[in-house]
């Protein structure tokens, strides 16, 4: 990665979005990975790795809740930061911008229902 | 009654696009392609399956001026971040620089602006593979190659040829190759530009289409090597304010090896261009001792100030710099906003006039309403050009905004949004409305004046 490359850089380790924060942006990866991470008796656990091409902070996109999860660089990272505001101006003139974060959304809870649907089975299985 | 209108109407194609629908294009440049590439995308999600064929005789891979489409190549901050949202993220290998700033230079001084999230946000790139006399190989891929290959990956087929004439072929757009190929299409796309003499194969096929009206600018290249590049030019734009008489506006964009040097202004000539590398401003962003060298890749094309009339018809659509564009920036997002409104009423409203009034029009409309604000805008901009007091004042400005930690960047996101091209001229306008702006340019345009000392900021 270069000067070629856009966004902002991130040295592995630094978190680029904190749980908890206001959120006024989502991010979309330029290079790199990142590690989401959630809290989970006072540790951090990683629950999904997004690469190059994906984005996170979605939700502050379209609520105005804090940030439901850590996202930290796993190794140098670049993402581009895209503004709530002129974000949204732009979904306004052309609703089918929005259409790739519905179907990643749609995407994201078919995978935790998958999840929670295995989890719920192993959970009868030991009862 | 074999030939009744009722009959022949019911005989006669729907205007909307249907499975094996055929689409053709003209011209593989941004519009072009954004226009095939959300075309199929669109079709694909909703199970459509259509015929798409791009005619663009250029080989992007070529070296200027075989494979260039002539423009100054910046990819403004807003169209990145749509881009990016988009799914399409302009990879390395395209991007020459990522821009995060900018200088203005003026004969009072010289501010630095930074982008407001201090990021990458604006891209040079390349239009075509690269200038007249690149060494090859190559380092980097030319943007328009870049999204014509999208295109062709979404399933575009692209037809190596020129377009000889285009006709109506019982309601049908009908497009002959200079070889006597003919093509019928359920829906002809224009995207050729301002730079072609193909709009003229529409004066009798479309009477009522009147091209954009369009100014001359000047763009050259110049090889100063990765190194110089980064030492006296970084990762900025530099956008010059000078009061010489034909100039309205240049600017430097440093790529990779190269240098973009673009001027706009009226009857533009080597003199023009030799009084402004002279300049004790342009010099002091140079290489000491640095002069042009005596041939270099150049070009004087049109750029589209007023927009096209009546750019759609039955089965028929102009896009881009041949439809409606941006007034001096940003043409490639007008491009881009164009194509994908004109796809997404084509796949959705169909491909009558009516259905591009109510479903392309709008989005011309918006960019030719707020190219009229955009005038208002560089009126004021050539006022600041011309008087040196205000020059002081709007220095000053920008100076204290860039050195103020947690200033209200007033100014500098007017200047920023102005000259990058990354909002729309309204929000500028509006920005420049309120009172604390005037007050604090009142106020600085007084103290600058009083203690003329030269500004220069660096963010």
């Amino acid at each position: 990665m270069t000067t070629a490359t856009l966004g902002k850089h991130y040295l592995s380790g630094e978190i680029i979005v904190r749980k908890g924060e206001v959120g006024d942006c989502m991010y979309v990866i330029q290079g790199g990975e990142v590690e989401v991470l959630i809290s989970k008796d006072d540790a951090d656990v990683c629950v999904a790795v997004l690469k190059e091409g994906d984005f996170f902070g979605e939700m502050a996109i379209f609520e105005k809740e804090v940030r439901s999860a850590t996202i930290r660089a796993r190794g140098e990272v670049w993402a581009l930061a895209l503004e709530k505001k002129a974000f949204l101006r732009r979904v306004h003139e052309d609703p089918s911008l929005a259409f790739r974060i519905l179907e990643k959304m749609s995407n994201r809870i078919r995978t935790l229902n998958d999840k929670l649907n295995a989890a719920l089975g192993r959970r009868q299985t030991l009862r | 009654m074999p030939n009744s209108p009722a009959l022949n109407a019911a005989k006669a194609p729907p205007l909307e696009l249907t499975d094996g629908s055929r689409v053709g294009i003209i011209g593989g440049g941004p519009a072009g392609s954004f226009f095939a590439y959300f075309l199929l995308h669109i079709a694909q999600r909703v199970g459509l399956d259509l015929r798409v064929d791009i005619y663009e005789a250029r080989d992007f891979s070529a070296l200027a001026p075989m494979g260039c489409n002539m423009c100054g190549g910046i990819i403004s901050e807003s169209l990145v971040q749509h881009l990016a949202a988009e799914g399409i993220n302009l990879p390395p290998t395209v991007v020459q620089r990522g821009i995060d700033s900018y200088y203005l230079h003026m004969d009072v001084g010289s501010v630095r602006i930074e982008t407001p999230l201090h990021e990458m946000r604006i891209a040079a790139v390349h239009r075509g593979a690269g200038p007249r006399g690149a060494k090859l190989p190559l380092r980097f891929r030319g943007f328009d190659g870049y999204l014509l290959e999208l295109a062709e990956a979404k399933g575009a087929q692209v037809v190596r040829k020129r377009v000889g004439s285009v006709v109506w072929d019982d309601g049908r757009p009908q497009v002959t190759t200079p070889d006597g190929a003919r093509q019928t299409y359920d829906l002809l796309a224009v995207a050729a530009g301002v730079n072609t003499s193909t709009l003229k194969l529409f004066q009798g096929l479309k009477p009522d289409y009147k091209a954009p009206v369009s100014t001359k600018t000047y763009i050259c290249e110049f090889l100063l090597g990765e190194e110089t590049i980064r030492k006296h030019l970084g990762s900025s734009m530099h956008v010059f304010l000078l009061n010489l008489p034909r100039l309205e506006f240049a600017a430097f964009i440093p790529k990779g090896d190269y240098l973009t040097f673009c001027l706009l202004g009226h009857d533009i000539d080597s003199g023009l261009v030799q009084t402004f590398l002279a300049s004790r401003e342009v010099k002091r962003c140079l290489p000491p001792g640095w002069e042009p060298p005596k041939d270099f890749c150049h070009c004087s094309p049109r750029l589209s100030i007023h927009g096209a009339k009546h750019p759609f018809a039955d089965r028929l659509i102009f896009i881009g710099d041949c439809g409606v564009t941006r007034l001096y920036k940003d043409g490639i997002g007008a491009a881009y906003r164009t194509a994908k409104a004109a796809a997404v009423a084509a796949i959705f409203a169909g491909v009558s006039e009516d259905a591009f009034r109510r479903h392309f029009w709008p989005a011309c409309r918006r960019i030719s309403n707020d190219n009229r604000i955009g005038q208002l805008v560089f009126a004021v901009t050539h006022l600041i050009q011309k008087l040196r007091f205000l020059r002081r004042g709007v220095g000053k400005m920008v100076s204290g905004e860039q050195q103020r930690p947690g200033a209200r960047r007033r100014m500098s996101l007017v200047l920023w949004d102005t000259f990058t091209g990354s909002a729309p001229y309204r929000d500028v306008f509006l920005r420049c409305l309120h009172p604390a702006f005037w007050g604090r340019l009142f106020w600085d345009t007084l103290a600058g004046n009083l203690h003329p000392n030269h500004t220069s900021s660096r963010g």
